[in-house]
């Protein structure tokens, strides 16, 4: 859909948009983060810093960026996409030759006064850049092999760039969300399947390479590999965080500790308690009814998205949505598996709730293009 | 690009389907991930919390106080002393050397001191106390905590630790404690688990070691929360411990320090004994050492001054040094004699000098001889052929049977480490042990207490206690002070006539112009004290030293001249005390031993320094000298700390 073909007779403008934002959706992510400041604040011992008021401070900011995103018509997204999408690539390329390093990885890129972390840009861009080429070709052709490949393309190219960093948690998210797109759009189920089967070839070869010279991942991630098959084989080495959360999240039982009286995160039993372990504070001290209302929120919002995207004839915005919340789902489930001990410790945060300033703007960005889908979907004839 | 109709219906239907498929499996991923909650969360959260209290909940144990050892009037022998000390904690230090450095100008600290406290805390966590220093006064704590605020990180605190603060007087009774060792703990079947604490110290010799039961208590423990890495966030409860019972000793501290300083400059040993029932006022062995350096770690420079020295500090000479107790024997000989029948004591033996025995010639140590000697005189006068003669009358048997009868030869069970037997050599020992038969030679070499007989101090106190009584009393060293009942001693059944003979020999000994401790007589009224003098030769001078003009003891090294003993007890009239002194290669019994044993005697009887009206006039200005010497080596009354209890 191009200006063009805008029906600006069946769009709201101006302020009228306002109306016409998706709410449910507003509360739900307003709920959700609500959690992460009551989290944020407990694991600080009961006080607003450093984390609970400036994740305000940056919801704050990210609701607001959502709004402008938000009332930014649908088909400016759609032109910019190319765009955005090929400066997230130099950007990532920036990063590969002048990013800086930090906690063993190059994720950073520093320009003047600003810190970029364009890993996070382009789980965005990539969607919006799979969401446009399929809006852009012919139906027809979508399960033609010249298009699969372009659009694995896509994904793939910032996928490795952010592989290399290395961020095996953010690549995947990428990856995962372009394959949503992919998948959404209608390409041929025998291309997944055959992605799954080579899925399977790839992790034995990832496997097998161990201790060889060609080892595709670094030492630390075939650790944690281990520590995820059997977490009680090293204890105090890198099975260590997994018992750890384990036992936080069990001991927590049906209403959990009470507020603030978390043993294990209070002390610091729990790594990365205020990020990626936050999940399991939650369930430590508000127990099995804490954390499955927080689950039940993240699928409500997931609803809320996927009823946008069935309700517009709009190819592009349906597509965008589902490519965010494919995302989306992905962030929440991987932090939830791996904090359970059903994933192995990828540093992956919970979305809206872990404290991190780029995740939640990124996030908001995202959820700001799922309201512009709604506002300006392409309704039906009436 | 432009579509029809058709084809946005096609991509909403091809979408639509699609989007469902994927929030059908994204629903059925969150489920997973519910019913693993809810299996962790539910069905398991017994077990999850257990381990979560686990890993927060840390037991330590509290060191109980230790007991005090306690001298018969409440004289604090061992105590606990409050030990300040310096801890210092890297995280809130900063500056870690500006802190060091600003400390040593406050408080006595070397290079080795400061270089070892940086390398502690180097090496530890960051809140980790590390102590810097010990010990240290109460001034020097005073200034290290007037200046906290320049100071960060270091705190003054205050632990207990073992102190003895009469020093070397009772080293060798009351010992001393030290860390555990691996040892200590193989010996034991289950170790108490208080003994696993860093830096607790337990008894290691001496009444410390033999007591160790009592004195320990029982610890306390405290729960504590700990946090991943192990530091207390607060204490959850607390259960106090027992601290151990205190020990009292009969040993009284002042006549115990008089005793050890009396012996100063010479290997000795000297006891002193209550004859009615037993209690060991004195047991001092000469020289000492300081038990406190064995506390805080002996340098091992101090220990092999210890142990290399020829007068053999580290051993406790009243209990654990044999020696043949040459004359102080014959009252043992003498009254195997008398009940063999084989002598009336009236009855006199010629002494020309010698007597041959199976083509053997035995000296008396007379050489012109004593001429015709009764028992009295003999004892007196410690003439060797009187007792040849009884010895060979009455035969080993009666001699070893009566020397166990007066308490030689036995090993008594006293709470102090290595306490000996002595040997009571009989017929059937040599067999055993020397592999030949006993021969008459042996006999006539025991009677005078050389040969093969091995006596302690303590076991010649208790002889001559037992002399003085009649009752066969036992030593004793430990004593509840509540408990007032009489001790009952068996009576050794002597014929009184018989010890008076004994008796007098010994009165006449000290008393008597030609006694062989006349010069050691005492003139007080009541205080007149029985004794035997006792020389016993370790080496014979040898036919070459002879030849080259050595006749006397004091040509001879230190190491090869005769042992002294003297053994005694007083009053003669009411004996209320026994005492027994050696004096390793002091030369002779006379001469070394009998002048210190008249003073300790005195020193019991008078309750302090002896007074000069005790002795003979003719010597009052030579033991005046003696006594302004040796007070300022005295402990001052007010060095003896009561206990509170």
């Amino acid at each position: 859909m191009s200006y063009l073909e805008y029906n600006t007779s069946q769009m709201p403008t101006g302020l009228r948009k306002v109306l016409y934002l998706n709410w449910p959706l507003i509360a739900l992510l307003i709920m959700v983060a609500s959690y992460g400041f009551v989290m944020l604040y407990s694991v600080a011992g009961g006080s607003l810093t450093p984390w609970a008021e400036p994740q305000i401070k940056r919801f704050g900011l990210g609701l607001l960026a959502m709004f402008v995103v938000a009332f930014t018509p649908l088909w400016f997204w759609r032109s910019t996409a190319g765009v955005a999408y090929g400066v997230t690539i130099l950007l990532l390329l920036g990063v590969e030759f002048f990013g800086t390093v930090g906690m063993g990885a190059k994720r950073w890129l520093v320009i003047g006064p600003l810190r970029l972390q364009p890993s996070e840009l382009a789980k965005i861009t990539t969607i919006l850049a799979l969401a446009a080429y399929y809006d852009w070709i012919d139906i027809k052709k979508i399960s033609h092999p010249v298009h699969v490949v372009i659009a694995a393309m896509i994904a793939l190219v910032p996928t490795l760039l952010v592989l290399r960093q290395p961020d095996l948690g953010t690549a995947m998210l990428i990856a995962a969300g372009g394959g949503v797109v992919i998948f959404a759009a209608g390409v041929h189920w025998g291309y997944f399947a055959a992605l799954i089967g080579s899925g399977i070839g790839l992790v034995t070869a990832v496997l097998q390479s161990r201790g060889t010279e060609w080892q595709l991942l670094k030492d630390y991630q075939y650790r944690r590999i281990d520590a995820f098959l059997d977490p009680t084989l090293d204890p105090l080495g890198a099975g260590y965080h997994i018992n750890q959360s384990m036992i936080a999240l069990g001991s927590g039982g049906w209403s959990g500790r009470g507020f603030m009286e978390g043993t294990q995160a209070r002390l610091n039993f729990l790594p990365e308690k205020h990020t990626d372990f936050i999940f399991t504070t939650l369930a430590e001290e508000f127990g099995f009814v804490g954390a499955s209302s927080l689950l039940l929120l993240y699928m409500m919002i997931l609803a809320v998205c996927l009823l946008t995207a069935l309700r517009t004839t709009n190819r592009f915005g349906a597509l965008l949505v589902m490519g965010v919340i494919g995302n989306f789902f992905l962030y929440f489930a991987v932090n939830m598996a791996m904090v359970m001990g059903l994933a192995p410790v990828v540093g992956v945060p919970l979305p809206l709730v872990s404290f991190g300033g780029s995740a939640m703007l990124v996030l908001m960005i995202g959820f700001g293009l799922v309201h512009s889908a709604h506002i300006h979907r392409a309704r039906l004839p009436s | 690009m432009k579509r029809s109709d058709r084809e946005k219906e096609l991509s909403r239907r091809t979408i639509s389907r699609r989007a469902l498929l994927l929030g059908a499996v994204q629903l059925g991923f969150a489920g997973t991930l519910l019913w693993r909650l809810r299996d962790m969360q539910l069905n398991q959260s017994e077990q999850f919390r257990l381990l979560a209290e686990e890993n927060r909940i840390n037991l330590r144990l509290l060191p109980p106080i230790r007991g005090l050892i306690l001298d018969r009037n409440g004289v604090i022998l061992a105590g606990n002393e409050q030990n300040y000390r310096v801890v210092i904690k890297r995280d809130d230090a900063g500056d870690i050397d500006l802190v060091l450095s600003r400390l040593a100008q406050l408080i006595p600290l070397s290079e080795e001191d400061i270089e070892r406290a940086r390398r502690d805390m180097l090496r530890n966590r960051p809140f980790v106390p590390v102590t810097v220093a010990e010990r240290l006064s109460w001034e020097e704590i005073s200034r290290v905590a007037a200046n906290a605020p320049a100071l960060p990180g270091v705190t003054p605190e205050m632990g207990m630790s073992r102190a003895y603060p009469l020093r070397e007087d009772t080293a060798h009774v009351v010992g001393y404690v030290g860390p555990v060792s691996e040892r200590d703990l193989e010996a034991l079947e289950t170790p108490d688990p208080v003994l696993f604490i860093p830096r607790f110290q337990i008894g290691k010799s001496g009444v410390e070691r033999m007591a160790e039961d009592r004195l320990r208590g029982r610890a306390g423990s405290q729960r504590v929360e700990v946090n991943s890495v192990g530091r207390v966030m607060r204490e959850l409860d607390r259960v106090e411990g027992t601290p151990g019972a205190n020990v009292h000793l009969t040993i009284d501290a002042r006549l115990q320090n008089y005793a050890l300083e009396r012996l100063h400059g010479q290997s000795a040993a000297a006891v002193v004994m209550d004859v009615k029932n037993g209690d060991i006022l004195a047991l001092a062995s000469g020289p000492s050492f300081d038990p406190n350096l064995f506390v805080r770690g002996i340098s091992s420079t101090n220990f092999n001054e210890l142990l290399n020295n020829d007068y053999r500090p580290l051993v406790n000479k009243t209990v654990q040094g044999m020696y043949p107790p040459g004359s102080t024997f014959k009252m043992v000989t003498a009254l195997a004699a008398l009940e063999a029948g084989v002598t009336n004591g009236q009855e006199t033996v010629f002494c020309p000098g010698h007597m041959d025995v199976s083509g053997n010639r035995f000296h008396c140590w007379k050489r012109g001889g004593h001429g015709r000697v009764g028992m009295v005189a003999a004892l007196a006068e410690s003439c060797d052929v009187y007792f040849y003669e009884m010895s060979q009358r009455c035969g080993i048997d009666k001699i070893n049977e009566m020397s166990t009868r007066l308490g030689l030869g036995i090993r008594y069970e006293l709470p102090i480490t290595s306490v000996a037997g002595g040997l009571n050599p009989t017929r059937e020992w040599k067999r055993n042990n020397r592999n030949s038969e006993w021969r008459i030679g042996d006999t006539v070499n025991a009677s005078i207490g050389q040969g093969f007989v091995l006596t302690t101090p303590l076991q010649l106190a208790v002889m001559t206690a037992r002399l003085a009584t009649n009752s066969a009393v036992l030593p004793r060293l430990v004593r509840d002070p509540l408990d007032r009942t009489e001790r009952e001693m068996a009576s050794l059944d002597l014929r009184p006539e018989w010890l008076r003979m004994i008796r007098q020999g010994m009165a006449q000994t000290v008393n008597d112009r030609r006694g062989t401790a006349y010069s050691s007589r005492i003139v007080a009224d009541g205080q007149i004290m029985a004794g035997k003098t006792g020389t016993s030769q370790v080496f014979s001078i040898t036919r070459a030293e002879r030849e080259s003009g050595v006749r006397r003891q004091d040509q001879l090294p230190w190491n090869r001249r005769n042992h002294g003993l003297f053994v005694n007890y007083a009053p003669y009239d009411n004996p209320r005390i026994a005492v027994s002194i050696v004096v390793e290669h002091g030369g002779g019994g006379s001469s070394a031993a009998a002048p210190i044993g008249r003073d300790i005697t005195l020193a019991a009887l008078n309750d302090g320094v002896p007074p000069l009206s005790a002795y003979p006039a003719p010597q009052r200005n030579r033991i005046q000298y003696e006594q302004d010497e040796m007070h300022e080596r005295l402990r001052r009354p007010e060095d003896l700390r009561l206990s509170r209890a």
